[in-house]
């Protein structure tokens, strides 16, 4: 079901969600998404580069914070728009890490009964994502 | 080499059509750890108003990325993918990318700045399905100077 337009209020807070994230996640990642650069799957060739270990495709990230709005939402096709800037990593050490996304109402639209919503989210107490925004469709 | 400015407004040669069914959008699910029914289970899809199973929201990337590529390999563009950094993206869904779909793409060059040694490239790509427009992506990639 999806939620209802009037229900909604500017400033109304989503149900935070923590997601684990391993290495095999990435592994995962990398096949459904096509992108196989080695510094979201290998150790040694991150570090090699410069990069503190693996760290998480920021494409990764995005979809996986994406979910806290679709399941607000009712369902991911309530998705319109969404888009975000790639701010900080998401380092994922041998025994994996956590992301933990937070989602406030931002503005509502009543002619076309939409809302935007913007993402926080965070890892390692690092902001990943900057101005990730996503207009949702609402009933 | 230097980012070729010239390449602002220059659209590339469509690639597909890519069949997208059923088993790419549960892979991709299950990696963004996306559960949402309508992803998985065609009846809960149709339920909620789609002809089958949709994509996550992101999974526009997946062609984004196949169209781009197109401008990045291209020898004149004067990219050096190995200093390519994911600076922003953002998906204008017409509809939801849904399982059965042909899916075409192409990407433009909407804009190349330049900043600090740093170049910042702006790719817009059309998701087509029969001609008829299903996502507009945009993403800003930073190709970091040499030190």
């Amino acid at each position: 079901m999806a939620r209802a337009f009037e229900t909604v209020a500017v400033g109304d807070e989503l149900a935070p969600v923590t997601i684990p994230v391993t290495r095999a996640t990435l592994v995962d990642y990398a096949n459904a998404s096509l992108d196989q650069n080695p510094i979201h799957q290998d150790e040694a060739f991150a570090t090699g580069v410069g990069l503190p270990d693996v760290i998480a495709h920021g494409m990764w990230t995005m979809g996986a914070s994406g979910t806290l709005v679709a399941q607000w939402a009712g369902d991911a096709g309530r998705i319109l728009e969404y888009g975000t800037r790639f701010t900080s990593m998401v380092v994922v050490p041998r025994d994996g890490a956590e992301l933990l996304v937070r989602g406030v109402v931002k503005s509502l639209d009543e002619t076309t009964r939409r809302a935007t919503v913007e993402l926080t989210a965070t890892s390692a107490g690092a902001k990943v994502l900057g101005r990730a925004l996503a207009v949702v469709q609402l009933d | 080499m230097a980012v070729n400015e010239e390449y602002v407004g220059r659209s590339f040669a469509p690639v597909g059509p890519y069949a997208v069914d059923a088993a790419m959008i549960a892979a991709f699910a299950q990696a963004v750890c996306a559960t949402d029914p309508v992803h998985l289970d065609a009846q809960a899809a149709r339920a909620a108003g789609y002809r089958d199973v949709i994509a996550p929201p992101t999974m526009a990337v997946r062609f984004d990325q196949l169209a781009s590529r197109e401008y990045v390999a291209d020898p004149g563009a004067g990219i050096d993918f190995s200093r390519v950094v994911h600076g922003e993206q953002r998906f204008i869904h017409h509809r939801p990318i849904t399982a059965g779909d042909q899916l075409s793409a192409q990407a433009t060059v909407d804009a190349i700045r330049s900043a600090g040694g740093h170049a910042m490239i702006t790719i817009r790509s059309e998701i087509t399905a029969d001609g008829e427009p299903v996502t507009t992506t945009t993403s800003t990639i930073v190709v970091r100077g040499g030190e």
